[in-house]
């Protein structure tokens, strides 16, 4: 049976969840190991057909906890691997997102945001575990979250997912929204030569002789990856461990191991954030909005400037690392922030612990779209 | 003249020397079935490199750490999905389980039952010590009735699982039981295991003085040895729900042997892509039609 190649180069009108699905077969992920749940099952219904065309593997778990222990296992052994789901199978992958920070196995998680908490609303779109993306699993840690806004970021952040994992050994997250997931859009997707690939940074060396460290970083904090069955006898382990990757259950080991985690990627923090800049020259008030709800913002922008306000748009790309320096750069300029999302108040949050301009958000809990007018609403009043 | 004393033991390589002492009380059984463990590696022929061993949290947990190979130490429960993930990219892997009673029964049991149903290329060895050791001897789902733990200290009132029955009666190939007394016939039980392809499982009944034998007026290490020796028979024909543990009974045995050992087709998420009659799809399509 000859299906279609890996890389589907060309012009597609794709749903986003599938766009996830086509960036992480460009990308080369090769293992997916899920759990059906709404509104990510398109991810792994694309996949079951489209990896085993390619030669990979497509395993659909007993639960999301064997999921993320999956897809942890999968890397380790040298695949791409991947999994998506929504708000209650992210809670069960928690505690091993938290093994892969500290096993520093790199693996991308796609999660579409529902309305939680619970059960919620399964079919309908929210932006409530942006915290959870953040601290969802216990300790400290630093985390890389992306969040798309139309089905072709899917595609490409998806893609970067991979590549941000690999470089900095982490687990990366997909922050999509219902509305993004199930939206169709066009999407174009490169040749494959052309699709960005960061490799996993490998041991200059064999397996040969002994004194190999497993977990002796390099100057950039990120020690190079050995996989399983290679012949280093490597020890990988969720407890504190030292250099040789053997368990160091003492407070100094603990801190200098922790802070290395959170450090490769917080000294990192201005080569991975991104974001997009609309109409900011010479806004006064600037919106912060992320995944559907900046497509209502950047709506809510229009509207604004038809009535004569400068509005402008801040679109954080990556969630975490959140955009600060820029929201910073902005604040010494710019009169107040509004900060429509579809929860009770996460990012506006975040914006405040940067500025001590008016942040005024517009929330909803959750289960449609955020529509424009009450963000344009919240632009007039804080205009003035 | 020959030297008296050898500077290292035959087996040195195997286990990472530069991480002992280990962490495991005086008597515990973990230590020599670790040990079968590692010689059923050597003489299974298959290179050290391409063994793998994983393991979930608890004393048990604690054993791929000190072997001198590919190993990781994963999450309560989880060393099941994890494992069958490497196996899974890198079939050319010997992959073994190595995990307490608790780890791979209580949080873990579904995993279990779900690679035992698929198949998965796995051995699974279980050390039952018959209670939660690492945190101090709670209850388990192996804990036999009437037994006493710190979560039941008025005795055990749960039914515990029949570990080969339900080993056997979610898919296994091979089904075992031994115990870290007998640790010839549980070294050529492990290699039987490396040498089949599918999912193995071995329960290796344990010594844990400190949260079973003492509380249980067993005694130490060598009382609680004695009790397996007493008690234990070895009949791989005893019909798998008659295997049950019963500590109370003194006439009741505790069953060893070789129970299982079958042949069905191994977890291949490619099954259906290769060509038939490989794959066994339900109403298959005929050829020109
Ligand atoms: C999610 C989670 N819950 C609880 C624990 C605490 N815990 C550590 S080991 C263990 C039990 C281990 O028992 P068993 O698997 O029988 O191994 P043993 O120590 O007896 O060898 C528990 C409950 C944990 N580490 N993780
Ligand atoms: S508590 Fe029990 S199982 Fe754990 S090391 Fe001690 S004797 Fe062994
Ligand atoms: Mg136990």
């Amino acid at each position: 049976m000859k299906g279609e190649p890996a890389v589907l180069t060309g012009q597609h009108f794709l749903l986003g969840d599938h766009a996830c699905a086509e960036g992480a077969l460009a990308a080369g992920c090769r293992f997916f190991g899920g759990y059906p749940i709404t509104p990510s099952t398109e991810v792994a219904e694309l996949l079951a057909r489209r990896l085993p065309e390619v030669g990979g593997l497509f395993v659909q778990m007993e639960d999301e906890l064997a999921s993320m222990a999956a897809i942890v296992g999968a890397s380790v052994a040298g695949a791409r691997a991947m999994t998506a789901t929504s708000g209650p199978g992210f809670s069960l992958m928690m505690e091993n997102l938290g093994l892969a920070v500290m096993m520093e196995v790199p693996c991308v998680v796609i999660n579409v945001q529902r309305g939680g908490p619970s059960t919620g609303l399964p079919t309908l779109v929210g932006q409530a575990d942006v915290m959870q993306a953040r601290w969802g699993s216990h300790g400290d840690y630093a985390i890389v979250a992306y969040s798309p806004a139309s089905p072709q970021e899917c595609f490409d952040l998806t893609v970067k997912a991979f590549n941000t994992a690999d470089r900095f050994r982490i687990p990366v997250l997909v922050m999509a929204d219902e509305v993004v997931a199930h939206m169709m859009e066009r999407v174009t997707i490169p040749p494959a030569e052309a699709i960005p690939r960061v490799e996993r940074k490998r041991p200059a060396h064999g397996p040969e002789g002994n004194g190999f460290l497993p977990f002796k970083p390099d100057d950039d904090l990120i020690p190079p990856m050995v996989h399983a069955g290679e012949g280093y006898r490597v020890h990988f382990t969720g407890l504190t461990h030292d250099e040789r990757g053997y368990p160091a259950l003492t407070a100094p080991a603990h801190d200098r191991l922790v802070r290395r985690l959170v450090d490769k990627v917080r000294l990192r923090e201005s080569e991975i954030v991104e974001y997009e800049e609309y109409c900011l020259e010479d806004a006064r008030v600037v919106i912060i909005a992320y995944g559907s709800t900046a497509r209502s913002a950047r709506r809510a922008v229009g509207l604004a400037r038809e009535q004569g306000i400068a509005a402008g748009l801040l679109r954080p790309i990556t969630l975490w690392p959140f955009p600060e320096e820029r929201v910073k750069k902005l604040a010494e300029r710019v009169r107040a922030f509004v900060v429509p999302e579809l929860n009770l108040g996460q990012i506006s949050r975040e914006v405040e612990r940067f500025t001590s301009l008016p942040v005024l958000g517009v929330n909803h809990a959750g289960g449609a779209m955020m529509p424009p007018e009450p963000i344009l609403e919240a632009i007039r009043e804080v205009a003035g | 003249m020959s030297t008296l004393i050898a500077e290292r033991h035959p087996s040195d390589s195997l286990f990472r020397a530069d991480r002992l002492p280990h962490i495991w009380c005086p008597g515990c059984g973990i230590g020599p079935a670790m040990h079968a463990f590692a010689q059923a590696m050597v003489e299974s022929g298959i290179p050290l490199a391409r063994h793998v061993c994983v393991s979930g949290i608890g004393c048990t947990g604690r054993v791929p750490g000190y072997l001198n190979m590919d190993s990781y130490h994963t999450t309560h429960g989880r060393a099941i999905p994890f494992a069958t993930a490497v196996a899974l990219v890198k079939p050319e892997l010997q992959v073994t389980v190595y995990s307490g009673d608790g780890d791979l029964f209580a949080i873990g049991g579904n995993h279990f039952i779900h690679a035992a149903r698929r198949n998965v290329d796995l051995n699974v060895i279980c050390i039952n010590n018959f209670n939660y050791g690492m945190t101090g001897g709670q209850v388990g789902p192996t804990t036999p009735m009437g037994a006493r733990a710190t979560t039941a200290p008025f005795g055990n009132y749960e039914q515990p699982f029949n570990l080969p029955h339900l080993a056997a009666a979610t898919g296994a190939v091979f089904v075992a039981r031994w115990t870290s007394l007998h640790l010839r016939q549980l070294k050529q039980a492990m290699l039987r295991a490396m040498k089949k392809r599918g999912f193995t499982f071995i329960e290796v009944l344990a010594p844990c003085p400190v949260g079973f034998g003492r509380p249980n007026d067993i005694g130490d290490a060598m009382e609680e040895m004695t009790l397996y020796r007493e008690r234990c028979v070895v009949d791989p024909g005893a019909p798998l729900e008659s295997l049950g543990i019963d500590l109370r009974e003194k006439d009741h045995p505790i069953t060893l042997g070789n129970f299982v050992d079958i042949e069905r087709p191994v977890f291949d998420p490619l099954a259906m892509m290769r060509p038939a009659p490989e794959n066994n799809a339900v109403g298959k399509r005929q050829e020109g039609q």
